[in-house]
């Protein structure tokens, strides 16, 4: 035992130091990160954001520098306070919080202190940076907007949060992500990859070299250029045309899908977001409720079609054979249905195609969709294939086109009603107002551009879309190259061409045509409710008109919506007229009616149900 | 010069040994002390040349070791504690300070820690004592002056200060053991160190409500025999007295920094940026080796020099970085190899004086590898002492190589007696 007992100890302790040393290098891996934490510094280098042009080459947005103040909390040494918060201009508590908040978030990952020094606060401050230990500037890029218009559609980038990082690795705090509009979709083409460098650190945070003479480090990746589909001259008189109105306008090229104009009112100039006074000027435009700036209503907003839509039920009664382009139906002023129920029309006669759209005749076409609807054995099962062909026009769902945003609208189905009437005791004619793009149908404006569109081309069309080319190269994603084909048949569509086209030539819109310039177009006006104070009222009519030309061969197809502008050709009808010739034109004949609409306000109209007294509408 | 040429048996697996642990160790004490701006090997100014030096320098002193004849130790060996001694006094009057501790002589360029020969001469004069055949270490009064040859150089070295190097000592209760010290030594020992472990780990409330309990089981447990109460009482009334006296030491005489080294080990503190910071960093360094390391001079906790005094007592954080746990364990087996053949060797002793000072090698060369690596992977509280032949240092280097060639030489002549 006393010869032993040394080597015994010995040997234990050979053990028990092995099992630690397993334990630390072996079984707990945590201490390779340690390692990494401590020694090696990550340094990043930004590459330029790509630039955004139009369809015709013009630069709408590039980049300026900018100057970040970031920390490093742990490196960070007691420092004259007073001093440093008087050179960044804030005070000692808010100091004090951005710092402690800093902390909180990593205190060895870089967080900002100041965003976006101007550049003579960038001068003053850089020569007295080397005085305060865990501080330095950062540069960054940020966006340079050429223009004034196409926020909507630009959208804009802003530094990621927390959510962001947590999701995606490749961000890091105070760095800068497209949030909205090709900013966002297409954030990593626009963005490049950063460059990585790793730095060998000694214990007093000094650089000493590269790590592993930097065999992990990258070059950065420069960000590819974006060329847009937006006409930049019709997108900025769009804007102005629909200043102090609110609505959208949506101009698509109906031979590619590309989209020329997104318009929305009220608008915003994109430079607002950028530089210091962003977040104030994001708060002011986020907490308007009323008018909306951030919502864009070519994508977002959902409103019933009105008349627009007449020219769909046409087309699907034709296709389901349950009339044909002459018959003649005859209006008594109002379609009359069920037990003394009428649908009133504005006007009286027999129409056959051409005419009821020329006129917009409810009773015409109520007629023809009820007898769609009551084609097949049962209510639902005729609302079932009027809602397929509905479909195949890209509506009731996303349209897929390449923004981050947008509306599926609304087109009901059999099972719709089967919903809201549970014991299915429903018929065609609970649903008669779908005939007129009133009931239950909902569309964004864009939706209407698009079939406005696909009359256009005679039944096909291409997926809207912003894309032109990337980089150098013009090729676009496949899903913008692929033809959609409706359910309707080529030759319906002809009558209904021809029916859009009266409308102009002796119809509802007869005084708004522009001379040498052959359009089809439709007017609309939508009756519409609000809810202020849980008190249900109604608003001003909208005023809405679709419309492309030239007939033959169509170049554009536009959509026009103008909230509580009343009827379709007031407004609308004058804009879409307006939009058109400017773009295939280039100048404007019709100086009498630019006049009007550039002059025009709907404010008032827009004040009125907030103004607590009793008003009156369509006026 | 007595012994023949050619007719002495050196026991090579431990010189096998030697060559690789110094040879190891300088491998790592040059990627400790690596100094991107030097441009060459030969400048002086560089650590690890330092150190190639003392090893050269420590062949001559193994040949001079060897060289002599073993008898020479035995006889000598009062004269040589005598000197020692008198060298550590002489620090009192002509020591030079060093990082706060007066532990050195200065020779021209060079400094030497005589604490670091005393370990040597301390063996052989307790082997020699211990081998005289008047002494019977079962007896009180020979127990005592064993104890005062241990503890002598140990008091001297004390208030230095360099409380490390006098704890060594500490490490002579072995062979004292070996050689017939009654084991009541070796378990009031142990239970001591436990007590105090525990008192600081879980409080005086508890560790004394758990004497207390343990006695009482033990009392009113069935026996044959009964026992003597008065005795019992007495053992858990001193125990109580030890536990509640380790409170008040540890509180009033301790430092504050002598707390913290025992509060991060006992796990009651965290300061990874303060005193915490040695183990912390020499943990990081050891735990990111992993299986294989990350090469040699290829160590980022070891480059970016983030472990205090990594050519000195840490040196062993550079073997986990940079070897990862194969290397590790290879330099644990070879300590241990080391070791053990040396306690093999002693028993193999003929001469009581070579088997007591045998022991007392591999018991002074266990308790620094027992403290220092129990240290670097963050078992044991930080009590700076080197790692045998690996640690940077021509003292330290020359003191182990001393007391190991001594040894090599009496168990020459040894296996020369014998055959």
């Amino acid at each position: 035992m006393r010869k032993l007992l040394l080597l015994v100890i010995v040997l234990i302790t050979g053990v028990v130091f092995a099992g630690r040393l397993f334990y630390l290098q072996v079984y707990d891996t945590s201490f390779e990160q340690l390692s990494q934490n401590n020694a090696v510094k990550v340094l990043y280098d930004y590459p330029q954001r790509g630039y955004i042009f139009d369809r015709n080459g013009k630069l709408l947005v590039s980049n300026q520098p900018s100057y970040d103040v970031m920390v490093i909390p742990q490196e960070v040494k007691p420092l004259d306070t007073t001093e440093f918060t008087d050179l960044l201009g804030i005070t000692k508590g808010r100091f004090d919080t951005i710092l402690q908040k800093a902390r909180v978030y990593s205190p060895r990952l870089p967080s900002v202190v100041i965003p976006q020094l101007t550049k003579s606060e960038y001068a003053f401050l850089s020569e007295k940076m080397y005085k305060y230990d865990g501080f330095y500037i950062q540069k960054r890029s940020l966006r340079d907007y050429q223009v004034d218009h196409s926020a909507n559609v630009l959208g804009y980038i802003a530094e990621v949060n927390k959510r962001i990082i947590e999701d995606n690795p490749y961000y890091q705090m105070g760095e800068l992500i497209g949030m909205q509009g090709v900013e966002r979709q297409y954030e990593e083409t626009l963005r490049g990859v950063k460059g990585v460098k790793y730095i060998q650190k000694d214990k007093f945070n000094r650089d000493i070299g590269p790590y592993k003479d930097g065999i992990f480090d990258t070059l950065p990746e420069r960000g590819k250029d974006l060329r847009l589909t937006i006409d930049a001259t019709l997108q900025r008189y769009g804007e102005q045309l629909m200043s102090k109105k609110r609505g959208g306008i949506v101009a698509i090229e109906p031979s590619s899908g590309e989209i020329l104009a997104l318009v929305t009112a009220p608008n915003y100039d994109p430079s607002l977001l950028v530089g210091r006074e962003r977040s104030k000027n994001f708060t002011r435009l986020y907490y308007d409720t009323i008018a909306r700036p951030l919502f864009d209503r070519g994508l977002q907003g959902e409103y019933p079609p009105g008349s627009p839509f007449k020219t769909l039920t046409g087309l699907i009664a034709m296709e389901e054979g349950v009339i044909t382009e002459n018959e003649i139906i005859r209006c008594p002023g109002a379609y009359y249905y069920g037990r003394g129920q009428r649908l009133a029309c504005h006007h009286r006669g027999p129409s056959a195609m051409i005419n009821g759209i020329a006129n917009s005749c409810n009773t015409y076409f109520c007629t023809v969709y009820r007898r769609t609807i009551e084609k097949y054995a049962t209510p639902e099962e005729g609302m079932d294939r009027w809602h397929n062909h509905l479909q195949s026009f890209g509506l009731g769902d996303y349209l897929g086109y390449d923004l981050p945003i947008g509306k599926k609208g609304l087109i009901p189905d059999g099972d719709f009603y089967d919903r809201w009437y549970p014991e299915h005791q429903w018929y065609a004619t609970a649903t008669i107002s779908n005939a007129i793009g009133q009931g239950e149908i909902l569309l964004t404006p864009i939706q209407m551009a698009n079939f406005t569109a696909t009359i256009a081309n005679r039944g096909w069309y291409y997926t809207p879309h912003m894309i032109k080319g990337i980089g150098k190269k013009d090729s676009i994603p496949s899903e913008y190259t692929e033809k959609h084909v409706t359910t309707v048949s080529p030759e319906h569509f002809e009558p209904v061409v021809e029916g859009m086209h009266q409308v102009y030539t002796r119809g509802t819109a007869s005084f708004l045509q522009i001379p040498g310039i052959d359009i089809c177009g439709k007017t609309g006006t939508a009756e519409n409710y609000v809810r202020i104070d849980g008190k249900r009222m109604q608003l001003t009519d909208h005023s809405i008109f679709v419309a492309f030309a030239p007939k033959d061969n169509p170049k554009i197809a536009i959509s026009v919506f103008v909230e509580n502008g009343y009827w379709g050709s007031r407004w609308a009808g004058r804009i879409a007229g307006l939009m058109i010739e400017k773009y295939l034109k280039g100048e404007i004949t019709r100086k009498d009616m630019e006049e009007y609409v550039l002059n025009g306000s709907l404010e008032e109209e827009y004040a009125k149900p907030y103004s607590g007294e009793p008003f009156k509408i369509n006026n | 010069m007595a012994a023949g040429k050619g007719s002495l048996r050196f026991d090579w697996l431990t010189i096998f040994f030697y060559i690789l642990l110094v040879a190891i160790g300088w491998i790592n004490i040059y990627s400790a002390s690596l100094d991107e701006n030097a441009t060459q090997f030969f400048d002086f100014n560089q650590i690890y040349f330092k150190q190639f030096v003392w090893i050269l320098l420590s062949v001559l002193i193994i040949v001079f070791i060897l060289a002599l004849e073993s008898k020479f130790y035995e006889r000598f060996s009062s004269v040589i504690y005598l000197v020692s001694l008198a060298s550590l006094l002489g620090l009192f009057l002509f020591g030079k300070t060093i990082s706060g501790a007066t532990s050195w002589y200065a020779i021209g360029p060079a400094s030497l820690q005589p604490s670091e020969f005393a370990k040597a001469a301390t063996a052989l004069a307790l082997a020699k004592y211990l081998s005289d055949i008047q002494t019977d270490i079962s007896v009180f009064k020979d127990q005592l002056r064993a104890f005062l040859i241990i503890i002598l150089p140990a008091l001297i070295i004390i208030p230095q200060p360099d409380p490390g190097s006098a704890l060594v000592y500490a490490a002579f209760i072995f062979p004292l053991y070996r050689e017939g010290l009654p084991y009541i030594y070796l378990l009031v020992g142990f239970f001591a160190a436990a007590l105090f472990i525990a008192t600081l780990g879980l409080g005086v409330i508890w560790v004394s409500l758990g004497i207390i309990a343990i006695a009482g089981i033990l009392l009113f447990r069935k026996r044959k025999r009964k026992p003597n109460i008065f005795k019992f009482v007495f053992l858990t009334a001193i125990s109580l007295a030890f536990v509640f006296s380790v409170n008040y030491i540890f509180n009033n005489v301790f430092e504050q920094r002598h707390r913290d080294r025992f509060n991060i080990v006992l796990g009651k503190e965290t300061d990874a940026k303060g005193i915490g910071y040695n183990t912390n960093q020499s943990e990081i360094a050891i735990g990111s080796g992993g299986w294989t390391g990350k090469g040699w001079t290829q160590g980022t906790q070891t480059k970016g020099k983030f472990v205090p005094e990594q050519h000195t007592d840490y040196i062993f954080s550079t073997v986990g970085e940079e070897w990862g746990f194969i290397g590790s364990i290879v330099v644990i087996i070879l300590f241990v190899g080391l070791i053990a053949r040396l306690l093999v060797l002693a028993e193999r002793q003929k001469n009581q004086f070579s088997r007591i000072y045998g022991y007392s090698v591999a018991a002074i060369l266990f308790f620094h590898f027992f403290v220092n690596i129990g240290m670097v992977t963050g078992l044991f509280p930080t009590v700076g002492i080197p790692l045998p032949f690996f640690s940077y240092g021509g003292s330290g280097l020359w003191g182990f190589t001393i007391l190991l060639f001594i040894f090599v030489r009496l168990d020459a002549a040894n296996s020369y007696y014998g055959n």
